[in-house]
């Protein structure tokens, strides 16, 4: 997992039209959550087009890294990454929370297969992913091949079951379980030092038995350093704590917890996506 | 139809409680299909988990006094193709942890099995806080959930092993209390399909019951029988999805029905047969169940007769619904 100059500008162009797609399906949508999608896409553009062990043609591909999104509320990110990476076709997207769409509002393995999960309620994908990985590790014990990577929102942390997870992963620690947390440090009341502080979140992973990392959740090099680090602890699940900016990529949906759960009319939409073009000014507008 | 146990109606009928039956169905289960794990919060020995534990180490999950983390961590192994069994306790398990098991279970359709002992009043002496009396009616309301509740420990053993292999989320309801014997070893078990005890000749009316009922409800046919009274009486360990044919049959000939079981009467198996039966067939019915109250300590015997689940309380409804005819 060699991050060269020419894959980190590749992943920064697939982030940003994962980043344009998110936007054209909120828009088309007309209700979602933009903030945490977008704060999340270079993540996802990471694991999709980088990191994961997985094949877009073969999507139950039993040897499959796994990707569990527990806060599913940002699903849009999820189901553009996928479009992006050939699960789906683009031209799904603009279904999105519409009537017999296959994007529901919050992802649902009934409608859609080829997500690992169905979630929306938060505090529950952590179990899950645990769950997957004491059962890979039943079949496959410390040989095991696959990585389990929990998507995380850091208000869901609020969430006591949550906790509960981390403690039982504490306890089996399983080596190839890898979560990832959104610290975007908002959630639908405001922040989230002011409607339930958080801090200090490092410790109190660290006091659950996890290797914990603290990164940019925005740059390619330390999502890489900081997943490969973590393949390579092998007593202890990893949590990665990725400082992120909410509604990042378009200034005026940047750091506000507004943005948590509404989308962008038409004209904000339009705005967003001129500004993902120039790369906020710096390029020309085609 | 299937042999009642020739001892049911002696004073030394065999006794056992249906988390032992479930214990030998889970060993089996586990040596049938190695995919069989099982997950406990924190109450191995007295959801007689303790068994497989012993049996298969390696797949056995303690997972502490966490049950919306267990149904989680359940969801998760099904989805890599076991077949979970999470134990605990009915009042928190599917009590404390419903919507984890709606969500993360039901709605993704996953091949666990949710197993509630100590529901219902013969927990006794702990009291209220941990008689279970909401757990059918919280799981029969969850989509792509099949619901058993057996009526004696064979029977658990039996359902237990066909659970394990029915794909999709089941809820498995338990007792604690030892109970009579009513089945024979050679009854057969299908889930979904209701098992009539006894069917005389021009029932005045058929008695449907599920679980600890069962036995008590066979009581009150016999002592109606002794008062010239006859009835069917219908035991229905599957409460969803119903046997519709065998209820329907049965009520058609008996034109009366009293449901009994031991959960609240609302939402429960009486209100399952009554949705049945008020579209295709409605016939006067009477509820024995327990009547929108809480429970307490006492012994089971007390309590039954205390919450009007006892043998002349169902002996009481059957007369009734009869002058309702």
């Amino acid at each position: 997992m060699i991050l060269t100059d020419d894959k980190k500008k590749y992943l920064e162009d697939k982030a940003r039209d994962i980043r344009r797609s998110i936007i054209e399906m909120l828009v088309e949508a007309r209700s979602g959550h933009t903030a945490g999608a977008l704060g999340m896409a270079d993540i996802f553009t990471a694991l999709y087009f980088g990191i994961l062990k997985h094949d877009p043609k073969k999507p139950e591909w039993a040897e499959r890294d796994r990707v569990i999104l527990s806060n599913g509320h940002i699903c849009p990110v999820l189901y553009a990454t996928l479009a992006e990476a050939g699960y789906l076709e683009k031209k799904e997207l603009s279904t999105l929370r519409k009537y017999g769409s296959r994007l529901q509002g919050h992802p649902h393995r009934e409608f859609l297969p080829l997500v690992e999960t169905s979630s929306g309620p938060l505090g529950e994908g952590l179990s899950q992913a645990v769950g997957m990985a004491l059962a890979d590790r039943i079949n496959n014990g410390k040989n095991s091949q696959k990585h389990f990577y929990c998507l995380m929102s850091d208000g869901e942390l609020q969430e006591g079951s949550s906790w509960e997870a981390a403690m039982l992963a504490g306890k089996e620690k399983p080596h190839n379980l890898i979560a990832i947390i959104d610290r975007n440090n908002i959630q639908i009341d405001g922040h989230t030092e002011d409607v339930m502080p958080l801090e200090p979140l490092a410790d109190k992973w660290r006091a659950f038995g996890w290797h914990v990392l603290e990164i940019d959740g925005h740059n390619f090099e330390e999502i890489y350093a900081s997943i490969g680090q973590a393949k390579s602890v092998f007593n202890r699940p990893t949590v990665i704590i990725a400082h992120t900016t909410p509604g990042k990529g378009v200034l005026e949906f940047e750091g506000k917890y507004e943005w948590h759960g509404k989308p962008p009319s038409r004209e904000e939409g339009e705005q967003a996506l001129k500004e993902l073009r120039t790369l906020g000014g710096r390029l020309k507008d085609d | 139809m299937n042999d009642l146990n020739p001892k049911l109606y002696n004073v030394n009928v065999e006794q056992e409680s249906l988390r032992e039956g479930f214990g030998r169905g889970l060993v089996k289960a586990g040596e049938k299909d190695k995919n069989v794990v099982a997950l406990c919060a924190d109450l191995k020995e007295s959801t007689k988990v303790e068994d497989f534990a012993k049996t298969f180490p390696e797949r056995f999950i303690e997972v502490g006094v966490a049950e919306q983390n267990m149904a989680g961590v359940a969801s998760g192994m099904a989805a890599m193709g076991k077949i979970p069994f999470m134990a605990s306790y009915a009042i928190f398990s599917p009590g404390r942890n419903w919507e984890h098991i709606r969500t993360t279970i039901c709605y993704n359709n996953a091949n666990v099995k949710i197993v509630g002992s100590h529901a219902g009043l013969n927990v006794g002496p702990d009291g209220g806080s941990h008689q279970m009396l909401e757990d059918i009616v919280l799981t029969r309301v969850l989509p792509n959930m099949i619901v058993v509740a057996p009526c004696d420990a064979l029977e658990a053993e039996k359902a237990t092993r066909a659970i394990a292999e029915h794909v999709g989320p089941v809820y498995l309801r338990l007792a604690r209390d030892k109970s009579p014997i009513v089945t024979t070893l050679e009854s057969e078990f299908e889930i979904g399909r209701a098992e009539v005890l006894i069917e005389p000749e021009e029932a005045e009316a058929v008695i449907i019951a599920c679980g600890l009922m069962v036995y008590r409800a066979l009581m009150a046919a016999r002592k109606l029988e002794r008062e010239g009274i006859k009835v069917s009486v219908v035991n229905n360990h599957t409460i969803k999805p119903l046997d519709e044919n065998t209820i329907l049959a049965m009520t058609k000939k008996a034109g009366a029905v009293v449901t009994c079981e031991e959960h609240q009467m609302a939402g429960g198996l009486g209100s399952a047969i009554a949705e049945l039966l008020v579209k295709v067939n409605p016939v006067p019915m009477e509820f024995v169940g327990v009547s929108d109250r809480f429970g307490q300590s006492g012994s089971s015997a007390e309590l039954f007769e205390h919450y009007g689940l006892g043998v002349d309380d169902i002996v009481e409804a059957v007369k009734k619904v009869i002058t309702r005819k």
